[in-house]
């Protein structure tokens, strides 16, 4: 693997990962993490669709007339994201139901869109190919994270296997319920963005405001 | 004249071919290129969904077969534990049931016959023009029913139910209690409604709403999902449903398809006739 070939792949992993740099995908983050395995096959869904749609783009990026552009990338992803959905409801039909309008939303995650408009119309299959695995990587792994942060704690168990024994089935651990709500997930999504910038200070963006102390004047 | 026409066809084909050629060596931005790209991409595309579509559909149907047997069981209210599921569903008696007379009939294997493919089509279904309650156009002639019996006397009788929601047709079972009119348990397994207000009709909270209402008075279907939340002192609490919040259009229709497939053109004669036999 040349310099340029490992960069691309592994950059959007920590260095510029798509949920905690470029702070995009979030929605699907918080609504599928609350167990492991939706959000594993949903890691793999997209995945599936970013390099494959990216791919796709590239291949007739000479022949995208700039007007229609961004429907042509959306019809593209689109129509991945319904054959994604309808394999989903031939082998995983359990899993399709829970994640069935999360699939659904593929299309409008800006991850995609994203890469489609600002590498795949620009760069050649190959790169666009590394690029598009790398940002699927770095979106999977933040899900996943999350998710494994988000069942241990909140069900004690991991893929449904039981981990921490529950208070109410005789064990010592008491689930911690906040952890299944929505504002769990935005919770350690942000000590993750935390975590991450503290450990790599170049992604503290700079302050659009500074808050000035004024000088008050005494007045009794 | 006609050796000569294959070979003209060939000019003709070559013809069109370098004219679309042409048309995608234009630059990107004349409007004749953009439509061509368009209307390829948009081919193409609907080339590979529907292939795919139709490829996966009988592994999809297995699936949907296999869930519903599964809403079947669990609606019923026969346990699981420490046997399989089809160990339970063979306790569950499944009949098909002629709408009109609420009879039974033997004619069609239970296990086999699907209402959704009766409803398409125009011999095994009726047109319900201004009766069409639960907007669903043509009702199938008959509808399969399942059992569940314990010492020979019917426990729980289970209808399929279904209509039109705001997006999408709801698909569901209603597990009725022995008299045929009080409510033991509801499900849905199908539905595309809004996710998060609509969808609230397949959770388990709203549904065990149901569980005790009562859905018949004489004969008539006389429940309804009520907007807001019921009132227990109102004296027909009993008839009627908590709305879902946000979800109006759904919440009504589950009023509407309860109200038809109870009423005289859904089971009403076959409820009548379960029992009046028991007398």
């Amino acid at each position: 693997m040349d310099k340029t070939t490992g960069r691309l792949v592994l950059e959007p992993i920590i260095d510029n990962n798509p949920i905690t740099l470029q702070i995009l995908g979030i929605c699907s983050a918080l609504a599928v993490t609350t167990k492991l395995a939706p959000a594993i096959t949903m890691s793999i869904a997209l995945t599936a669709v970013i390099v494959s749609a990216s791919v796709i783009i590239s291949l007739i990026r000479h022949h995208m007339p700039s007007s229609i552009r961004i429907i042509i990338q959306m019809t593209i992803i689109a129509s991945l994201v319904i054959i994604v959905d309808e394999v989903l409801k031939a082998f995983a039909y359990e899993l399709s139901k829970q994640l069935s309008v999360f699939v659904g939303l593929i299309i409008t995650n800006c991850i995609v869109l994203g890469r489609a408009e600002a590498f795949a119309s620009k760069n050649p299959p190959w790169p666009t190919f590394l690029d598009a695995l790398g940002h699927g990587i770095g979106y999977s792994v933040i899900l996943i994270s999350v998710a494994i942060i988000r069942e241990l704690f909140g069900s004690g168990t991991l893929l449904g296997v039981q981990i921490l024994p529950l208070v109410k089935e005789g064990g010592w651990y008491e689930p911690n319920g906040l952890m299944l709500l929505a504002p769990g997930a935005f919770f350690i999504i942000g000590l993750m963005i935390w975590g991450i910038r503290t450990w790599k200070p170049a992604q503290v963006e700079k302050p659009e405001y500074r808050i000035n102390i004024v000088h008050r004047t005494e007045s009794g | 004249m006609r050796a000569d026409a294959p070979i003209q066809d060939n000019a003709r084909i070559g013809g069109r071919f370098a004219k679309l050629k042409a048309i995608f060596a234009l630059p990107n931005d004349d409007p004749r290129k953009t439509l061509a790209v368009a209307v390829a991409l948009c081919l193409a595309c609907s080339v590979v969904v529907s292939t795919t579509a139709v490829a996966l559909r009988p592994l999809q149907e297995r699936n949907a077969a296999l869930a519903l047997k599964e809403e079947i069981v669990r609606v019923s209210g026969l346990s699981t534990q420490g046997r399989s599921l089809d160990d339970a569903f063979e306790e569950i008696e499944v009949r098909v049931v002629e709408l009109e007379s609420g009879r039974f009939v033997d004619a069609e294997d239970p296990m086999t016959f699907s209402y959704r493919e009766a409803a398409q089509d125009p011999d095994a279904s009726t047109a319900l023009g201004e009766h069409d309650l639960a907007d669903i156009d043509r009702r199938p002639n008959r509808m399969p029913v399942y059992l569940v019996r314990r010492d020979g006397e019917v426990e729980t009788i289970i209808l399929p139910v279904y209509g039109a929601g705001l997006w999408s047709t709801m698909h569901g079972l209603l597990a009725l209690a022995p008299d045929g009119r009080t409510a033991k348990a509801l499900t849905f397994y199908e539905q595309r409604e809004t996710a998060g207000l609509g969808s609230e009709v397949a959770s388990d909270s709203w549904l065990s709403e149901w569980t005790g209402k009562v859905l018949l008075e004489n004969g008539e279907p006389v429940i309804a999902v009520v907007k807001g939340s019921v009132d227990p002192a109102s004296p027909n609490a009993e008839h009627r449903v908590d709305g879902l919040s946000g979800a109006t259009l759904t919440s009504n229709g589950v009023t509407n398809l309860m109200q038809f497939w109870l009423g005289d053109r859904g089971y009403g004669p076959f409820l009548n006739r379960l029992t009046a036999d028991r007398g």
